[in-house]
């Protein structure tokens, strides 16, 4: 995939290249060191590093009161960040996959979400809620999921979603800092390396990925700004996460003139630019892994509906995982690959 | 075995072992129904005095015993005796007895409010004052208190303001929460009170959160908790123990057991195996387990967990053991499940009234001063209620502007936020044209 427009700030990038995971770890580190109220915890976060490594030795550095192990309670893990929160620190806590999240739904919605509404301001909940998530890993029903869409569906939540290096730092400097609970879901699928949905195809490290660049040192990419991949006149795509990669891919070996954004924030929604894109093109793809009835392409879907029925020219289409859990044997016949990307494609061109 | 206990016969597809008992629920019953008679005699109490009392350094495991025995200071001739006995000088005593005493007469005349129409919903704590003034009275103003809904007596111990609890209660233009939460549902930073939610026992593991904030930072703050003992049953409970025992963090736990959690009995949350108490021993956590209608024993038991947690001793679980005098709210009738003779047969008593005639028995107080200062209560909590129905009340249009309903999701209003407040504001001025805000 071809990247016209460089990222944030790259200027000052000395040709730094990271995978995911390293620009994860780098963020929490540059937080750690800037900010004496962040602390990291959750399940093997600690001595060990994190079973994808995202904390790698950031216990070693920053000491135990800092980055510590957790029980293994969800619920625990994100009603003691609400109480830290509350306390005055910045808590980041990661629930080791988005599956295991559930736990802790109870304090996320009924209290980590609502806590400054009901307080008036009194209290307020400063934390960002780390998960990786997301399938196309052989990770089955409880290591694949992708429940963005319970935490869109929650006032008071914003849930955050990276598809490059550059922007899993940007973005996740930019959640720490910020005072309202964010949900910060990391496609576990593209740690190491992007993924365009061919898994018989050996995976690209991100070391040869124009957006594995990686400035050094502190930047923020803000959050409910979404980003323009590619620009293109025939279809507006939007997703966020894997299927960055993977609609991109379908549109450049199709030949598509494809406008590619990456929604990034999910809540708060960049609908300016989305708005923009489709009153330009006319038409709309949706992506997303995760399952189709009441997903988040639900809300794109009405939105862009509501926003630009005038320019429409194609009905919008959605391309999403299908209504079961997530298999284990059947994921390439489940996952929202090539072919059923390029289905709607070619359904929403033919109009 | 009654009627209804007999198992239903087994269906023909389901088989049974031959010469095997059947197997049979066991479903809860609490001792009185409407209508029975009340019999207390299953609730042992132990002797006023007669508990030892172990040193605030002690290993949690020897507080076992007192985790089976309950904490008694005030004997039935209203002397305070036995080591549990916190000394305090009367004047601490006639300040304790005030801070109950008002609590009952705010919740009396907030009572009264609801039923007048005056806001929609209230919920008294009377005959749990103790739980709340004496141990929040224990504590030191700074430390933070993370309560459920019936621990109005804290508030009112820290000195908050009768206006601003009437303000919430009535939802009106002056409520510090803008109209946001349901009556009751206090929340004052400033008096280092967390904000109370509807959800059960959430508290409990940001309770233990917040200390270990505190603990992380070398501070010297504690952080105080309750919850009801229906509410032990929420795994926020188990999650709370477990990390307060993991990271030996500096918090009380204190459990309100008050035989009832709406209309289900204490059984239903496995108080006819073990105290509740003595939960803490499996995580490694002190227990105490006090009479709660001995603001005395409430005191010393909530001292001692304080000093222990600030000696950097780690977490005590206090199960307070007292009786929900009224119904559990304004919707509620407990003549439906509970007899009614209940609370004249409770055997622990009134806790105003125990400390009154302790401080009788000392000579340093009297009924006549004891029905002036409840004139002087009732007279100080109407002329609050006055004044705060000056900001109006529930329904009559004395609330927050419109725009206020979307502030404070976020910490800015986002676009989506934005265009449903003019929506809002669009609604009222074809609702209500000559409407001023």
């Amino acid at each position: 995939m071809t990247v016209e427009e460089a990222p944030v700030s790259l200027q000052d990038a000395p040709g730094r290249r990271l995978t995911m995971i390293e620009a994860i770890n780098e963020a929490l580190d540059i937080m750690l060191t800037r900010d004496p109220d962040v602390v990291i915890l959750g399940e093997d976060v600690g001595y060990f590093g994190g079973v994808f490594r995202a904390t790698a030795g950031l216990q070693k550095k920053h000491g135990k009161n800092r980055v510590f192990d957790t029980p293994i309670s969800e619920g625990g893990i994100i009603g003691v960040a609400v109480g830290m929160g509350a306390y005055g620190l910045r808590p980041v806590p990661e629930i080791q996959f988005a599956d295991y999240i559930y736990p802790g739904l109870d304090q996320l919605v009924s209290e980590a979400a609502r806590l400054r509404y009901r307080s008036a301001g009194e209290f307020i909940a400063p934390m960002t809620v780390r998960s990786p998530f997301g399938g196309g890993i052989f990770g089955g029903q409880t290591h694949s999921q992708s429940p963005e869409a319970l935490f869109t569906h929650v006032a008071g939540l914003k849930t955050v979603v990276p598809s490059t290096p550059n922007d899993a730092k940007g973005l996740l400097i930019a959640a720490i800092e910020d005072n309202d609970p964010v949900i910060f879901f990391e496609p576990k699928r593209i740690y190491n390396g992007p993924f365009e949905g061919y898994y018989d195809r050996p995976v690209t490290p991100w070391a040869e990925h124009p957006d594995s660049l990686v400035p050094a040192g502190y930047y923020a990419t803000p959050l409910g700004k979404a980003r323009v991949v590619r620009e293109g006149e025939a279809v507006t795509v939007l997703a966020y996460g894997t299927m960055v990669h993977v609609a991109g891919a379908v549109c450049r070996e199709k030949g598509v003139d494809a406008e590619l954004i990456d929604l990034r924030t999910l809540v708060p929604l960049d609908l300016e630019t989305v708005q923009k894109s489709v009153e330009k093109t006319g038409k709309c793809l949706i992506v997303h892994e995760a399952t189709r009835t009441s997903g988040f392409g639900a809300e794109l879907s009405a939105l862009v509906q509501e926003r630009c029925f005038w320019h429409l020219e194609a009905p919008i289409e959605r391309v999403t995982g299908f209504d079961t859990p997530y298999p284990h044997s059947l994921e390439w016949a489940y996952f929202p690959g090539p072919v059923r990307i390029g289905e709607a494609l070619d359904r929403l061109l033919g109009h | 075995m009654s009627g209804s206990d007999t198992p239903s016969q087994p269906s023909a597809n389901g088989g049974r072992a031959h010469n095997l008992a059947p197997l049979r629920l066991h479903v809860p019953e609490p001792p009185h129904r409407p209508g029975d008679p009340v019999d207390f005699r299953h609730v042992h109490l132990p002797a006023a005095g007669s508990q030892p009392r172990p040193d605030e350094t002690c290993p949690p495991g020897e507080t076992h015993p007192l985790c089976n025995s309950l904490v008694r200071v005030l004997d039935d001739a209203g002397r305070a005796v036995g080591p549990w006995n916190p000394q305090l000088d009367p004047a601490s005593l006639r300040r304790m007895l005030r801070n109950m005493a008002l609590t009952r007469a705010f919740d009396e005349r907030m009572y009264r409010g609801q039923r007048q129409g005056k806001t929609s919903f209230y919920m008294k704590s009377t005959g749990e004052e103790a739980t709340a003034v004496a141990a929040a009275m224990a504590l030191d103003f700074e430390d933070m208190v993370f309560p459920s809904y019936r621990q109005q007596g804290i508030l009112i111990s820290r000195g908050y303001p009768l206006i601003d609890m009437i303000n919430q209660i009535y939802s009106n233009r002056a409520d510090r929460l803008k109209g946001r939460q349901l009556p009751i549902m206090y929340s004052a930073r400033s008096h280092n009170f967390f904000t109370i939610s509807g959800n059960l026992a959430t508290q409990l593991p940001q309770a233990v959160g917040w200390a270990m904030a505190s603990a992380s930072r070398g501070d010297t703050r504690i952080a105080a908790t309750w919850v009801g003992e229906g509410s032990t049953a929420e795994g926020d409970f188990h999650s709370a123990m477990t990390f307060a025992a993991v990271y030996n963090v500096p918090v009380v736990f204190n459990v309100v057991n008050n035989q009832w959690a709406i209309s289900s009995f204490s059984g239903f949350a496995g108080a006819e195996r073990a105290t509740f108490a003595a939960r803490a021993i499996g995580y490694g956590i002190a227990g105490l387990r006090v009479d709660g209608n001995d603001p005395l024993a409430v005191y010393a038991a909530e001292r001692w967990a304080a000093d222990r947690a600030r000696a950097n001793l780690g977490p005590t679980l206090i199960e307070h053991f007292t009786y929900r005098a009224e119904g559990h709210s304004t919707s509620d009738d407990p003549g439906a499940y509970r007899s009614a003779q209940e609370r004249a047969e409770w055997p622990l008593g009134d806790p105003i009234a125990r400390l009154r005639d302790h401080l009788v028995a000392l000579g340093e107080w009297s009924e006549a001063q004891q029905a002036a200062m409840d004139l002087e209560l009732a007279e100080e909590v109407r002329a609050a209620t006055k004044e705060a129905e000056k900001n109006g009340i529930l329904g009559h249009g004395l609330h927050h502007p419109f725009k206020t309903m979307f502030e404070d999701v976020f910490e800015d209003l986002p676009w989506h936020l934005q265009e449903q407040a003019e929506q809002a504001i669009r609604e009222r001025r074809i609702k209500w044209p000559e409407w001023k805000e």
